[in-house]
């Protein structure tokens, strides 16, 4: 067992004009882990994500995957080194059926490297990777426009459109936002099922009840600050969460 | 005997999606009509216009070329307002070659469509990062820069222009050739738009984060469909520049840039054909408004808004849609 962490953030700051968004953070992670990001509204959490994904360029700070320094990359490349993201803010082409909303991440410079210089039939993989995140077959839901799927199949086929870069780390993005409750209970098992196969997972989310349940570890922020880091039972009872969170009393 | 209406394209949609699975001659007919019609127009108009509106033909099919451009670009995420640009290098590409090397026109036209892409796109490159406006600004201001540097420096003849460039060998060489070429461009560039690899360029203007996040370079992307739109744009100049045997500062006209846009917008933009179906309206009615005089501008204006505000959708849009309604009878089973 190598000690290597898959991903390795060092310092990592940001600032938009005056505003510190991000303020040194710092995070190991291990292969195979599942590690939650939470906070109120506006501590990071996003822009945590587009840091590391270089969607936005740090300030100062720096990212290792692997054991290799990305922060430098331009965000293409990231994606081609194996991690892939949701987006909070889902966008498919609403006019196309779904599954040809998954032509783009399968053709992905990505997918000719892991398959050895061929694509492949897309049509059908897409298909498949439907089905595997609950786009029923047999419904033929995979088949509809995305204009006419509701909120949570589209949250599907975002976390489809990673799953089809066959990436070493997922950051999903608020996966679960917007879902109801009997939606997230679907999509938890998709979860699961892919870090069984032993891939490495952030979650960002404001679902803490669903993330603590599949959680190893747990990130609090709070004004770009992390203010916590543990087991999600240890951090829940943090001084410092309870009071970002709830507030602190005043004398 | 009961009879109710039926869709003739629905029984079609249903039974395949990608293969056809027709069932008679007349589904057969159905989804051949407007593949062949266009071809057949294209490949018979030259022979029953006389002179005069051969030439007309020659413009409309430049500007349904330009439209075409336009489109590529405009579904990649890049609005250009410079069509000119792409139409100006392109006719002193060839009409250099043609002037100083003594180059067949048939040879010099296909180098000066894929050099005056390849110059295009890398005056482009650098503000492939802008989008929307920033965008559109940068390619209308390029070809004004480009009349000034041929002005101020005298290069290739200055105001003066070149003249006396060897035209291509008869009238039918000119209007099959540029007849070819539209129906090539037209149908090859929708099927590429339609192909997976043309998804990729439709993504790039609908949600460019979520491309990237595929681990695609969007600048790549966005540069081949530059070169390609420069590729089509270039070969309307070089072809002009043998048409008139005369290339100089007017290539780099507003008009090269404006008409095209408002042949893509009048016949829909997003689909190629409308382009050029936008082409064939608004050349021809310009030419036959030409007896107004003075009120042919007022004319012409007017008669853009009407369609605008008719058919914001566009012409071929509008088209496409009835031509799916068609219904036919069908008896009813008991």
């Amino acid at each position: 067992m190598t000690d290597t962490p898959i991903l390795k953030v060092s310092g990592l700051s940001k600032n938009f004009g005056g505003v510190r968004a991000l303020n040194q953070v710092s995070f190991d992670l291990q292969p195979g882990e599942l590690l939650g990001v939470i906070g109120p509204n506006g501590s990071g959490k996003t822009t945590l994500v587009n840091l590391i994904t270089r969607f936005v360029k740090p300030t100062a700070g720096e990212v290792f995957f692997k054991g290799d320094k990305i922060s430098h990359l331009p965000p293409y490349k990231i994606v081609r080194l194996g991690i892939a993201r949701t987006f909070q803010m889902v966008k498919p082409f609403y006019q196309l059926p779904a599954y040809k909303n998954m032509i783009i991440p399968l053709y992905s410079p990505r997918m000719r490297q892991l398959a050895g210089g061929r694509y492949g039939d897309r049509d059908a993989m897409a298909l498949d990777l439907l089905e595997e995140v609950g786009f029923e077959r047999d419904a033929f839901v995979a088949y509809k426009a995305a204009g006419a799927l509701p909120q949570g199949y589209l949250k599907r086929l975002e976390l489809a459109k990673a799953i089809a870069l066959q990436p070493d780390l997922f950051i999903l993005d608020e996966l679960f936002s917007g879902l109801s409750l009997a939606e997230v209970a679907g999509m938890v098992p998709i979860i699961e099922k892919i870090r069984m196969a032993g891939k490495t997972i952030i979650m960002i989310e404001h679902r803490l009840k669903e993330l603590f349940r599949i959680a190893d570890r747990v990130i609090v922020m709070n004004y770009g600050e992390k203010i916590a880091d543990g087991p999600a039972k240890a951090v829940m009872e943090d001084e410092a969460v309870k009071s970002a969170y709830l507030g602190t009393e005043t004398d | 005997m009961k009879k109710r209406k039926e869709r003739i394209d629905r029984g079609i949609k249903v039974r395949s999606s990608g293969i056809f699975a027709l069932l008679s001659w007349r589904e057969m007919l159905y989804l051949a009509t407007p593949r062949i019609l266009p071809v057949i127009i294209c490949l018979v108009l030259p022979l029953l216009l006389d002179p005069y509106w051969q030439k007309v033909l020659l413009s409309v099919a430049v500007v349904a070329l330009l439209a075409i451009s336009w489109d590529i670009l405009a579904q990649t995420g890049m609005v250009s307002l410079g069509q000119a640009l792409f139409f100006g290098v392109g006719a002193y590409c060839s009409g250099v070659m043609n002037h100083y090397w003594g180059l067949n026109p048939l040879v010099s036209i296909p180098i000066a469509s894929v050099l005056g892409g390849l110059i295009c796109t890398l005056l482009l490159l650098p503000v492939l990062r802008l989008r929307g406006i920033y965008f559109s600004m940068v390619t209308l201001i390029i070809p004004l820069v480009l009349v000034r540097i041929v002005e101020a420096t005298k290069i290739f003849g200055g105001t003066e222009g070149l003249s006396g460039m060897t035209p291509l060998p008869s009238k039918w060489v000119e209007l099959y050739l540029i007849m070819a070429v539209l129906l090539m461009v037209l149908f090859g560039f929708r099927r590429m738009m339609d192909s997976d690899y043309g998804l990729v360029l439709k993504g790039i203007n609908d949600n460019d984060r979520s491309v990237i996040n595929a681990g695609i370079n969007i600048y790549w992307f966005k540069a081949q469909s530059l070169f390609i739109a420069g590729v089509i744009g270039s070969f309307c100049g070089a072809f002009m520049t043998h048409v008139y045997m005369f290339v100089g500062m007017p290539v780099f006209a507003l008009d090269y840039s404006i008409l095209p846009i408002a042949a893509a917008v009048v016949g829909g933009p997003g689909t190629l054909a409308g382009a050029t179906l936008g082409a064939f309206i608004l050349v021809p009615m310009s030419e036959a408004l030409r007896g107004f005089g003075g009120l042919r501008i007022v004319l012409y204006g007017a008669f853009l808004v009407v369609f605008i505000v008719a058919l914001p959708e566009g012409i071929f849009h509008y088209i496409q849609r009835k031509y799916h309604q068609i219904e036919r009878w069908v008896e009813v089973a008991k």
